[in-house]
């Protein structure tokens, strides 16, 4: 029971991590119809940036800080360079630029940062436990990477649908060139959506760097997780990263705790071991296909 | 038009020489390491070949093509490794014999690519690109946690094939099979897009909607192409694991599926040959670049982005048509 309960917060953690990744991806794409493989780039900047600086200066809050900057730049400047030319494009060139970019930016940090993993610390605050039911003690962090999706979901959502911004962004994602007609800079609309998400997905590589290693490639290993994120909640839908991000979250960590347990119950040790591993590995798959043949275009399909 | 016919099959032609002449010339110069470079161009080639058909006739863009190129080459290492340790597997005894562990490792990439194919044709678009994906990306994870075949350490080989009986360990005859094999794809990938088949699929690229209304089930042209175009991967996959003598779960990675398509882009979209063209061009600049610096991906990135920006039509259109007024 404890194990369960700790199990379950532990999916809504990485349900968190994974929609502050996939709400960039999802408005990238609802709003300028651009497959962007290289938001996994994103996230890996922000963590870089935010081990670096947290560790030359020990402090947490500048390593945040440093980390958020990076990402957003980067993020605004590949808009302006490479994305920008990309909008009017077949899908098939824009996956060909930006697995490009992937290219680029894991031999540009090997070659100045290396290839041995960084480690981040957790800040002093929130290193240790909190006991949310009597003995059940469970990591600060933790809790807080849990807070700030929900916050960062909040957020978007009152964004989206109570601001003027907010209001140019969803009548740009269906109508354009009216959008264009009626004086607003679409250009300049589209850098600020694209650094936004580029902002979330270093945050999100922030909040992970004291948990996994930060190292060149652990972007992609989470790109494709956010992939099948955003195609089970309908892509260019926010509400739908949400609910997928949780659900994949929960599938990924509770079919990692419990499937090598369950299936040793049925078969012997070795057998039940090998399957389990290949399983758990491949369980959110199977939870997108099965979503898929239900419901082809996600669980909250978007315009027509 | 027709003068762009004529420079093709100029090109062809003295591709064609040259890939037939190439083991004699590297053999004067005592050189093995430009056949070996070479078989690898014509195996990256016939991939590349395949993937055209479904990227560049069919539209359907797969990021998952490495997947069945990875099945394909475990198909033949785990014969061999079963073989090898006398272990029968589903209750056959494994094989080191061509002419039975390549025609199934191509039924086992067809066969994946059935089910992969009739999952995710039934979305489209940017869904499409990001399932196949995916699904690659599961075969992998499986092959990663399969530690009884090597997991992540991979799969060695202790031989190539037999063909036949005989054995192809001579890297000049390896190269002429693969040669002979991709001369084949060729062949019959250019009689299939010629074909009402291939011209249903290409319809179908152009306007699904209409091709429907006349009275063809979309899908299931485009389901075949798929399982075609996953064979063929297969087949490459079983010629790799054969001149590597080493498989592991890095055939099927992503970064793999993106580089087949690199190839099909910078080669030319739909141009058959053009593949080919793109797949050398490719191991070419690879090559040179990974001599140049360890961080060889810091120069090939960009090289990439800037095709995927200007160059639309890829090395073989921009070679055969020529601009207006020229």
């Amino acid at each position: 029971m404890q194990l369960l309960i700790e199990q379950i917060l532990n999916g809504l953690q990485l349900g968190g991590t994974l929609f502050l990744l996939a709400a960039g991806l999802t408005l990238v794409f609802g709003i300028m119809g651009v497959i962007n493989l290289a938001h996994g780039s994103l996230f890996m900047i922000g963590a870089y940036g935010a081990a670096i600086v947290a560790g030359k200066t020990g402090s947490w809050g500048l390593g945040v800080i440093a980390g958020l900057a990076a990402a957003a730049l980067v993020g605004v400047l590949i808009e302006l360079v490479v994305i920008r030319r990309l909008y009017a494009r077949d899908h098939l060139y824009q996956v060909l630029a930006t697995f490009g970019l992937i290219l680029f930016f894991n031999g540009l940090v090997a070659m100045v940062v290396g290839r041995a993993p960084l480690l981040m610390e957790t800040p002093k605050v929130l290193s240790g436990f909190v006991e949310l039911l009597p003995g059940i003690p469970y990591p600060t962090y933790r809790l807080a990477v849990m807070g700030v999706g929900l916050a960062v979901a909040l957020g978007l959502w009152f964004m989206i649908a109570r601001t003027r911004v907010g209001m140019l962004i969803r009548a740009g994602a269906t109508h354009r060139d009216m959008v264009s007609a009626l004086g607003v800079d679409i250009a300049k609309l589209y850098t600020f959506v694209f650094g936004l998400g580029a902002l979330l997905a270093g945050l999100a590589g922030i909040v992970v760097g004291p948990i996994r290693s930060v190292q060149v490639g652990m972007g992609e290993q989470v790109l494709i997780m956010t992939f099948v994120v955003i195609v089970i909640g309908g892509i260019g839908s926010v509400r739908g990263a949400f609910v997928g991000a949780m659900l994949i979250g929960m599938a990924d960590t509770l079919g990692r705790a419990f499937l090598p347990g369950l299936l040793k119950m049925h078969m012997s040790g070795a057998l039940a071991d090998g399957l389990a591993g290949a399983l758990s590995s491949v369980l959110i798959y199977i939870v997108m296909a099965l979503v898929l043949v239900v419901r082809p275009r996600g669980l909250f399909p978007v315009g027509g | 038009m027709q003068r762009g016919e004529r420079i093709s099959q100029i090109l062809v032609a003295l591709a064609t020489i040259a890939l037939v002449a190439l083991p004699v010339v590297a053999a004067t110069f005592g050189s093995t390491y430009a056949v070996t470079l070479a078989t690898r161009l014509l195996i990256y080639g016939m991939v590349a070949v395949s993937l055209d058909l479904i990227i560049g006739y069919g539209g359907l863009i797969s990021f998952g093509h490495a997947a069945y190129f990875g099945l394909g080459g475990y198909t033949v290492a785990i014969l061999a490794f079963q073989l090898a340790e006398g272990v029968p597997i589903f209750g056959y005894d494994g094989t080191n014999e061509a002419l039975v562990a390549w025609p199934l490792a191509m039924l086992v990439s067809g066969l994946a690519a059935l089910v992969f194919g009739a999952l995710s044709l039934r979305t489209s678009g940017a869904y499409f690109i990001m399932i196949t994906l995916a699904f690659a990306q599961m075969v992998y994870y499986v092959f990663v946690a399969l530690k009884y075949y090597g997991g992540d350490d991979g799969l060695a080989m202790a031989r190539r094939n037999t063909l036949g009986g005989a054995r192809i360990v001579d890297p000049q005859i390896f190269y002429y099979i693969c040669l002979g094999l991709l001369a084949a794809v060729i062949f019959l990938v250019g009689r299939f897009t010629r074909s009402r088949f291939g011209m249903v699929l290409t319809g179908a690229r152009m306007n699904e909607r209409r091709m429907a209304a006349l009275g063809f089930s979309v899908m299931r042209y485009r389901l075949v192409a798929f399982v075609i175009a996953g064979m063929i991967a297969g087949l490459g996959g079983a010629l790799w694991a054969n001149l590597a003598r080493f498989v592991s779960p890095d055939m099927m990675a992503w970064t793999k599926s993106g580089e087949f398509m690199v190839m099909v882009i910078l080669g030319g979209l739909g141009s058959l040959f053009g593949p080919v063209l793109g797949a050398a061009a490719f191991i070419l600049v690879e090559s040179t670049l990974s001599e140049l610096t360890e961080y060889w991906q810091v120069l090939f990135g960009p090289v990439v982005v800037l095709i995927a920006l200007f160059a639309p039509r890829g090395l073989w259109g921009w070679l055969t048509v020529r601009r207006r007024g020229a």
